[in-house]
């Protein structure tokens, strides 16, 4: 990078706030999917709204492509460093600006931990409802982008369900107010667009945040079944019964051998683990857990436990949250899946997934969001057998396109990122494709913020959307789409 | 809809409408297009004819020949709120979605369901109950709103307190744009990060940007049993107890105030098992024993649900605005146009949803009107700005905001509706241009002149 671009990025956040060395770029060069790493030219650590402005306004002077990047924990490659590209990382804006508990707003920074705003007002008995696994380490920036979930957003929602107002720097540098405090701002609802749009259309650096006030009781289920079938006819039977639960969550016996062996959880060794959380008054949630006994008992389970205390509670989480990492006790590689069924495909998508694994001898371990239909498949391999690596990511290449003729998402909470932009164009036609083209080439015509994610192939913006017309290049036969 | 329907050939209509149009897509079908009349006009400007495709694909071909032959095209759905928006700065054609009607796909046991735009809310409601479950929404006049329409004005009801917007129960769309593409976002799963989300771009987007063919949405259980109370006292009272009942660990699905002259009441709902119910109104009571010196609550008349329905009924001529505050600022907002309307003679009444938006309504004389509505505008965006410690505006202006929606034309032509825009507005401009880059859609009709 030239010398007077870098005197030019000192200057606005200032030396120490530089990172040029390539030992400390090096830590920027991947997120939590560490197969893709691109070693950034610098990396800059911006502390208020004007800074990153500045860096901005540099960056579409100069035409260079910059990537935001919260705590890096996402698992798609979405914070993966451009080539000839900045990160503009923004763990440095993590102060909680407001809390306005009559109203139940908060307003952050985007650095801010995930978990620290929950930790901020319980002790007024709020909470912020959006838990992905990673909440103690992820920010709530990444979450933006990533429109991130967990297991409580069958009940609660996802992030854009809890993001009221933001405040963005654009690909030009100027600054827009999306949302507000209050609901309903006229106008297109950008926040609704921003949310989940993985760092494609700029930068949020002010988060208005919803928080909810916590629930009278909560009460955790085990329930231990012979096969994830059984768990799920249980899960269906509990959603026909017109409840809601919190969160329903499933694992198989690989998954519980995994939990096991990292933060013994105490679970019952079974081939089908549920996990059901209700809350809501007591004696309404005292009532629906009789039922949901019920509806385990009638589909199998042989052993129910109700989780009796908040330490209790706590355990049987921490088993479920620390699945992703504890499959390393049992495998010495594995890739981390995420793809979305209707839940009444799950009897059928998990035994093609086995079958799948199968046919190229590897193990599938299943967690899973039972209540929505998220599945996180765990494709577990050795790195150290010469090719095993191809065949589990062809594995878990064909597990999403089993999602996809389920009538499911390639990715129900992980973002499409890097990892994942090719299969967008099996899961979308073209002009769906082109057609979300409009709205990034209306925020960042030239592909500054973050480019080359989520879709498929590069595009320009004065390409004509939609009609099917051969862009120039495939016309003179230099590109052609796929 | 007109009685009178006047069969007139395709080619007539478009030689008649601009000398300039071509030959007509072959699928859109003579038979439903037709003139149209005195009682399709949108705001006063009278469309010339009304095209019904019978599918997406004939809509979107359609919507590509009015482009191309320079027209100006309104969609329209059940028609209800066609007098939302600023009025169009030209319509030629009135597109339709009536003929798309159909529920195409409730998949019950996953609580999802795909239907068509022209599908009316009642017609999806009934058929959802079949298998206990609705669409978790209780907008205006469901028995004749379609859920394009819903959509395309973001309309919600009572019921958002405990289950959202239209944002947050739409998760699938299919649209029409105006070259004639049809694009889907989204998909039939409620988990889905997959790419933008196109969905909660149309929804509010008044039509400006193309036209809503189809829609997928979650679904909720129906109610087990539901009961209801109101009770009464001053706005400042009542709206001690909202905060004081939002803040505590009662799980209410509607909680509305509602004011006039007369009065004020505080409704609330509680769904659920009828001992989780019980429970809740022991402890409500006790809410309203520590919140603030209020008689006892009684059980709710059956209508009180609709009263956001009922406010657009009354004396002529009248206003009925769309407003937002923070539910801290419910009685202020009371107390606000208590004052303004008493100053110039007007009947009010106001009914406000727990999440801090409702409908008001102004009853009175044209020119008192549209003076009230201005003033109330200025001090509702300075509304919250004051007391000192409390929230500092830092992300945002403070106050609310408030956006006319039924009105008489003359009212109407005197102020722009949605009120001024934000600094993202270039950056919505954009995004109209890029859809719409001719201006084909509802030209006008939407915030800053978009």
């Amino acid at each position: 990078m030239e010398a007077r671009i870098l005197d030019e990025f000192r200057a606005i956040v200032g030396a120490a706030d530089l990172i040029t060395e390539p030992e400390q770029l090096s830590t920027y060069e991947c997120d939590g999917l560490t197969v893709f790493r691109v070693l950034p030219l610098a990396v800059l650590l911006p502390t208020s709204t004007e800074e990153v402005q500045a860096i901005v306004r540099v960056c579409h002077r100069e035409k260079i492509p910059f990537v935001a990047r919260g705590s890096g924990t996402g698992l798609s490659g979405g914070a993966l460093p451009a080539a000839n590209g900045i990160v503009i990382g923004l763990s440095r804006m993590n102060r909680i600006l407001e809390v306005d508990l009559p109203n139940q707003r908060v307003i952050v920074e985007p650095g801010v931990m995930n978990l620290n705003v929950t930790a901020r007002v319980a002790p007024d008995g709020y909470f912020y409802a959006p838990d992905p696994s990673s909440q103690q380490v992820c920010s709530i920036g990444g979450n933006v982008a990533e429109n991130s979930g967990g297991a409580h957003c069958l009940k609660y929602g996802f992030t854009t369900t809890h993001v009221m107002g933001l405040e963005v720097v654009l690909p030009d540098g100027s600054l827009a107010h999306f949302g507000d405090t209050t609901v309903d701002r006229p106008g297109y609802d950008l926040c609704g667009v921003f949310v989940g749009s993985e760092g494609t259309l700029g930068i949020a650096t002010k988060v208005i945040l919803r928080i909810m006030k916590k629930p009278e009781v909560v009460q955790v289920l085990l329930a231990a079944f012979n096969s994830t079938t059984e768990a799920g006819a249980a899960v269906s039977a509990i959603i026909a019964a017109g409840m809601l639960p919190a969160a329903i969550e499933m694992m198989d016996n690989l998954a519980i051998q995994a939990a096991e062996a990292a933060v013994h959880a105490n679970y019952p060794d079974c081939g089908g683990l549920l996990l059901v959380e209700l809350d809501g008054p007591a004696p309404e949630v005292e009532t629906l857990m009789e039922e949901v006994v019920e509806a385990c008992t009638r589909c199998g389970a042989w052993e129910i436990r109700l989780a009796q205390s908040d330490a209790e509670r706590a355990r049987v989480w921490m088993g479920r949250k620390a699945a992703f990492a504890a499959v390393g006790r049992i495998s010495p590689a594995y890739i981390v899946q995420d793809g979305v069924i209707p839940r009444t495909a799950l009897p059928f998508v998990m035994s093609e997934i086995s079958r799948l694994g199968s046919a190229r001898g590897l193990r599938v371990a299943n967690v899973f969001h039972a209540g929505d239909g998220n599945l996180h498949p765990l494709v577990l391999y050795d790195d150290a057998v010469p090719g095993q690596d191809k065949l589990a990511e062809e594995l878990a290449g064909e597990i999403l396109r089993l999602c996809i003729r389920a009538g499911g998402s390639i990715t129900g909470e992980h973002g499409v990122g890097e990892e994942k932009k090719l299969f967008m164009s099996e899961m979308f036609a073209e002009p769906d494709l082109e057609t979300m083209q409009l709205v990034r080439c209306a925020f960042d015509p030239e592909h500054l913020s973050n480019p080359d994610k989520i879709f498929p192939r590069p595009r320009l913006c004065g390409e004509r959307p939609g009609v099917y017309e051969p862009h120039p290049l495939e016309t003179a036969g230099v590109a052609q789409r796929f | 809809m007109p009685a009178a329907v006047q069969q007139v050939s395709w080619s007539e209509l478009a030689a008649d409408l601009t000398g300039r149009a071509g030959p007509c897509p072959r699928s859109t079908g003579q038979e439903h297009l037709r003139a149209a009349t005195a009682a399709d006009a949108v705001d006063g400007v009278a469309p010339r004819m009304i095209a019904e495709p019978g599918t997406a694909e004939d809509l979107a071909s359609c919507l590509r020949w009015a482009r191309g032959a320079g027209l100006k095209v309104t969609p329209r759905g059940g028609g209800t709120k066609m007098g939302w928006g600023n009025p169009p700065a030209a319509c030629d054609l009135l597109l339709s979605t009536a003929r798309l009607n159909r529920v195409c796909e409730h998949a019950w046991a996953d609580m999802t369901v795909i239907a068509e735009a022209g599908c009316r809310v009642a017609d999806l409601q009934k058929a959802l109950a079949e298998h206990g479950q609705h669409l978790a929404l209780d907008p205006l006049w469901p028995e004749r709103a379609t859920l394009g329409g819903i959509l395309s004005t973001n309309d919600s009801g009572t019921l958002r307190l405990r289950y959202g917007s239209l944002r947050d129960l739409i998760i699938g769309i299919t649209v029409a744009l105006p070259d004639g593409t049809l694009a889907r976002s989204g998909g039939k799963v409620v988990k889905n990060v997959a790419g933008y989300d196109l969905a909660k771009l149309f929804t509010g987007a008044l039509g400006t940007l193309g036209v809503i063919v189809q829609a997928i949405f979650r679904l909720h259980p129906l109610p087990r049993e539901t009961r209801s109370l109101t009770f009464s006292g001053t706005p400042a009272a009542l709206e001690q107890l909202l905060l004081s009942i939002l803040a505590s660990r009662l799980t209410p699905v509607g909680l509305q105030l509602r004011a006039a002259p007369g009065g004020a009441q505080l409704d609330i709902r509680f769904d659920g098992t009828a001992a989780g119910i019980l429970a809740q109104v022991d402890q409500v009571d006790q809410v309203r024993q520590l919140a603030a010196p209020s008689p006892a609550p009684s059980d709710a008349p059956a209508d009180i649900w609709t009263s956001h329905q009922a406010i657009w009924d009354g004396a002529a001529p009248a206003l009925v605005a769309r407003l937002s505050v923070l539910p801290a600022q419910i009685a202020a907002v009371c107390a606000l146009i208590e004052r303004s309307a008493a100053a110039r003679s007007l009947a009010w009444r106001l009914v406000v949803q727990g999440v801090g938006a409702g409908y008001m309504r102004l009853e009175g004389d044209e020119p008192a009107l549209r003076s009230t509505f201005l003033a109330l505008r200025e001090e509702l965006a300075g509304i919250g700005a004051t007391k000192p410690g409390e929230l500092k505006p830092v992300v945002t202006k403070p106050g609310g905001t408030i956006v006319a929606l039924g009105c008489p034309l003359a009212v109407k032509r005197g102020l722009d509706v949605w009120g001024p825009a934000s600094d993202a507005q270039p950056l919505m401009v954009r995004i109209k241009q890029r859809f719409d880059p001719d201006g084909t859609l509802s030209p006008g009709r939407f915030l800053g002149g978009i």
